[in-house]
């Protein structure tokens, strides 16, 4: 029923992988004091280099070079000027004179700026709400902790898709809230189409992701600690500024981390809830790729995006050296 | 009356998450196809869901690819764990930062590198390229959840097996293995369930052939979707939770 | 002939760590039925040299012997030794008996075999009736015992602990020590005993190595190694002591503290620089007249059995023990039996060497 081809060499590829593997671990059990352990990851590092960093290099590779394979920085440049190659051409037609026609385009660079201030405000909100509810899950006094990460988590197991598109129906003019409105007297409004509902979009996707790194932090915290800094003379909104806050900061860079990083580069919500309206940057690179085909530019600004990406996560780091943040777990 | 306050806010965060998905299960048994009007309830989009061949095509996809997937990356990552952990200071933070590196790329950027390296090396891309997709995100979750049981290990309880006859073999497969089990187990439902939910790498490692429950929504999604989705993920829903009572039941069972 | 009764020998036993040498040429033979205890600070090589004769680190330089066959090269799971990790390292997922029968069912023995086994360990660390117990369940002194059956009940040539009872309270170490001790002699079997802990490796000793820095100090029965410590740092580590700088005057006689002494030692040769090293019960506190030097209570500490007092002789501050107290403050005299002045080469000396 499924067709489970792949070309011959991959197949030869795979077989060749694994019989080095093995015969990795019998040389070293003729030569060692038994199998070395460390070469149980031989396997793991081969499929990462393959699957993982292989696929890297090609994005570096694409984003460097044009469609004949040479060299070249104009994807980076149409990236900063989305008229780079049309400007091009009218200059050569019309010399000098194509000054006076020449614009730069900002659509790309607008889109980037764009994603990143929505995925700011987006990891803003998350922190808002998720912080206080964090802080009342560790409540030791409420005791409710365990069972409502289950109840956090089991929204997740919906299709997030179905789940965006739900927010459809509940906003859209002929839809829940709508209809609710109406009812009680009021006009309807537009809920739909617009950055606002991708902003909910996000932070209902996304809010989870907060609040577990910080519950977690908050929840392995000693309680000790909060009762010691009431012992030394703190009321309760002080214990809170001065002992609870300053050691929740590994799990809100964690939860930053977990919230910006998808909000920048999610390309479903925006194209559902904002209706093509508003293009976000995860849309972008999509429609480089599979709309345009242009794979040279879709992978500069895939590189781009993975740069940005990778100097705000060590910035962040540098805020939680020991990585005590922790995940969902 | 603070405590009560705090009630609410929570409450109020969880209508939030679960509005939604109570609206999909709402609509699921209407039996109209609107979205927005009801026309009485009906099992109809159940009883349409399991003649429809390619939403139960997807559901195959899905599901085959989440087990296949779930299975390889265990064994990949469990046996990457142990050699990770037995490996000197060096080359353990090396292997550490390239199993970091897909939890810091965007699911984008992996989907797109992955793509170009299938539109690359010419393979085209299906079943089996998603499948490979599916399994390099989730070896890293499952070493992720390996590693610190190891971790939490006696140092010494691999040399004791060692001490008392057993072979590095034997050692491995009756001491270390059992001990990590836990964390095999949660690596292993980790991987199952992310295969299962996603979409945006699959959606650039498949073709429009080949369609997960995923990329099959994302497709339908324009035209509308067909309330049977909503009828499968429902059910699919329901079928967790009732695994999940199972399992809570379970372990609390055996705490006893 | 005595070749003959060694066990284990380790021949010029070297092991580095990245560079940094942990065993400098370390020899030393195992008696069989002996209890060896391998004795020195954290850091010392003491577990390094146990784990080699275990099999689990491979020596830079030297071989193993066991019965006169060579093992260096051996596995751990192919040799005849057992042995008592650190913290147990019982296995968590296996219930009590199954921990204990372990290495039996790898050595296939028969069932009704296995479980007479067992048990019979289990009765012989008190612990009958705990087969079907988790592991987690039981207290440190428990598991300390389900690990020394474990390794028992495989009828080890030689029985390997590294610190067994250092997570054990003082009480319970005391209890165990003895009953180790008297379990290894009904059984005869040959243990090697890793610790830090000076007074556990006195007690259960037949034989006492005194390790630092990668290199054996001295070996001996734990009489000689409290009598007779070989240099100060074996004086230093083993009990307690006053260790002072003193001068040779010549044979029998040593001058230290301002005074000179008659001594039993000899052959330092002439105003020749030595370590002294005198054991605070072996001084004894007269009248301040009658005393060889005298000098003024400091503080009184007491111990229990004994009291400590430190008394100022204007050079030196001498330790001493007594079960009669001296009030703070008091003017005393001290007098050393001759026999009890231990008389060494410097240390700056000895490292020379």
């Amino acid at each position: 029923m499924i067709d489970m081809s792949l070309p011959w060499w991959g197949w030869v590829l795979m077989g060749a992988g694994l019989a080095f593997f093995l015969l990795l671990i019998i040389v070293s059990i003729r030569r060692n004091h038994g199998v070395k352990r460390s070469l149980f990851a031989s396997p793991y590092t081969l499929w990462m280099i393959i699957f993982t960093i292989l696929p890297v290099v090609l994005i570096g590779y694409y984003a460097f070079t044009d469609t004949n394979g040479a060299f070249t920085l104009n994807n980076f440049r149409n990236f900063w000027d989305s008229n780079y190659e049309s400007n091009k051409v009218i200059m050569q037609a019309m010399g000098e004179a194509g000054a006076a026609y020449v614009s730069r385009g900002t659509v790309n660079v607008d889109t980037l700026v764009y994603s990143l201030w929505m995925a700011f405000k987006c990891t803003v909100i998350c922190l808002l709400l998720g912080y206080p509810a964090a802080l009342f899950m560790a409540d030791r006094n409420m005791k409710l902790g365990p069972t409502l990460v289950v109840l956090f988590i089991i929204p997740m197991w919906m299709n997030f898709l179905l789940r965006t598109i739900a927010w459809m129906s509940l906003l859209e003019d002929s839809g829940l809230i709508n209809t609710l409105l109406k009812w009680l007297g009021f006009s309807g409004v537009q809920l739909m189409y617009n950055s606002n509902a991708v902003l909910l979009g996000m932070v209902y996707n996304f809010l989870p992701f907060m609040v577990f790194p910080i519950y977690t932090v908050l929840n392995k915290m000693d309680f000790r600690l909060s009762e010691a800094a009431a012992d030394l003379g703190c009321n309760s909104y002080q214990t809170l500024y001065k002992v609870i806050m300053p050691l929740s900061v590994p799990g809100v860079i964690s939860g930053i981390t977990m919230v910006f990083m998808p909000s920048v580069t999610t390309f479903f919500i925006p194209r559902m809830l904002g209706g093509g309206n508003t293009m976000m940057f995860g849309d972008l690179i999509e429609s480089k790729f599979l709309v345009e085909g242009n794979w040279n530019v879709g992978s500069a600004l895939s590189l781009i995006m993975m740069v940005l990406i990778l100097i705000s996560l060590s910035i962040l780091r540098k805020a939680d050296p020991n990585g005590e943040g922790g995940g969902i777990a | 009356m603070i405590k009560f306050l705090k009630r609410c806010y929570l409450g109020i965060i969880l209508v939030f998450l679960y509005v939604p998905i109570g609206v999909l299960i709402v609509q699921s048994f209407n039996a109209g196809k609107s979205r927005a009007k009801w026309e009485g309830f009906s099992f109809r989009w159940y009883v349409e869901l399991f003649q429809d061949t390619r939403i139960m095509n997807a559901l195959y996809v899905t599901l085959s690819i989440a087990v296949l997937a779930m299975i390889v990356a265990t064994v990949l990552g469990t046996l990457a764990a142990i050699g990770i952990y037995s490996m000197k200071k060096r080359p353990q933070a090396v292997m550490m930062t390239l199993t970091n590196l897909p939890n810091t790329m965007p699911d984008i950027v992996t989907g797109i590198s992955l793509m170009l390296l299938f539109l690359f090396t010419k393979v085209e891309r299906g079943y089996v390229t998603m499948l490979l997709a599916h399994i390099t995100f989730d070896v890293p979750y499952v070493i992720l959840s390996v590693l610190p049981k190891l971790k939490q290990m006696n140092k010494h309880t691999y040399e004791a097996a060692l001490d008392l006859g057993a072979t590095p073999t034997y050692a491995l497969t009756h001491v270390i293995i059992p001990e990590c089990k836990q964390g095999i187990i949660t690596g292993a439902m980790l991987a199952f369930t992310l295969s299962l939910d996603d979409f945006t790498i699959s959606y650039f490692t498949t073709s429009p052939l080949v369609q997960n429950l995923s990329t099959l929504i994302y497709s339908a999604a324009r035209k509308g979707i067909e309330p049977s989705l909503n009828a499968l993920s429902a059910l699919m829903f329901v079928s967790l939770l009732v695994l999940l009572l199972i399992v809570n039941r379970r372990t609390a069972e055996s705490k006893e | 002939m005595m070749e003959q009764e060694h066990l284990i020998d380790l021949k010029d036993i070297s092991k580095d760590f990245d560079g940094t040498t942990v065993l400098n040429h370390i020899n030393l033979y195992v008696r069989k039925k002996e209890f060896i205890t391998l004795l020195g600070p954290s850091g010392c090589g003491k577990t390094t040299t146990l784990r080699i004769i275990g099999g689990f680190e491979y020596p830079t330089t030297g071989q193993v012997y066991f019965e006169g066959k060579d093992i260096t090269d051996l596995p751990p799971y192919k040799r005849r030794v057992n042995s008592v990790f650190q913290k147990y390292a019982l296995f968590p997922h296996l219930n009590v008996q199954d921990n204990i029968a372990f290495g039996l069912k790898i050595a296939k023995v028969p069932k009704d075999e296995i479980r007479r086994r067992v048990d019979r360990m289990l009765d012989l660390v008190n612990l009958s009736g705990y087969g079907k117990r988790k592991v987690d369940q039981l207290s440190g002194g428990q598991q300390q015992r389900i690990a020394i059956a474990r390794a028992l009940v495989n009828e080890p040539e030689v029985l390997l602990l590294d610190e067994p009872l250092g997570a054990l309270d003082l009480k319970l170490r005391t209890e165990m020590q003895l009953e180790l001790k008297s379990m290894q002699q009904r059984l005869g079997i040959t243990c090697i005993y890793v610790t830090h802990d000076q007074e556990e490796a006195l007690t259960m000793s037949d034989t006492v190595v005194v390790m630092n820095d990668g290199r054996i100090l001295q070996i001996g029965d734990p009489k000689r190694i409290y009598d007779e410590p070989a240099n100060a740092f074996v004086a230093d580590f083993i009990g307690e002591s006053n260790i002072l700088r003193g001068t040779m005057v010549h044979d029998e006689l040593v001058h230290f503290s301002g005074y000179d002494f008659p001594c039993v030692d000899a052959g330092f040769g002439e105003d020749a620089p030595v370590d002294v090293v005198i054991r605070p019960e072996d001084i004894m506190l007269v009248g301040e007249d009658i005393g060889q030097i005298s000098g003024v209570v400091k503080s009184v500490l007491f111990k229990g059995v004994h009291y400590e007092m430190m008394v100022d002789c204007g050079e030196t501050t001498f330790k001493v023990h007594s079960t009669i107290m001296q009030p703070q403050g008091s003017r005393v005299g001290l007098s050393i039996v001759p026999y009890n002045i231990h008389i060494m080469k410097p240390m700056s000396e000895e490292a020379a060497k």
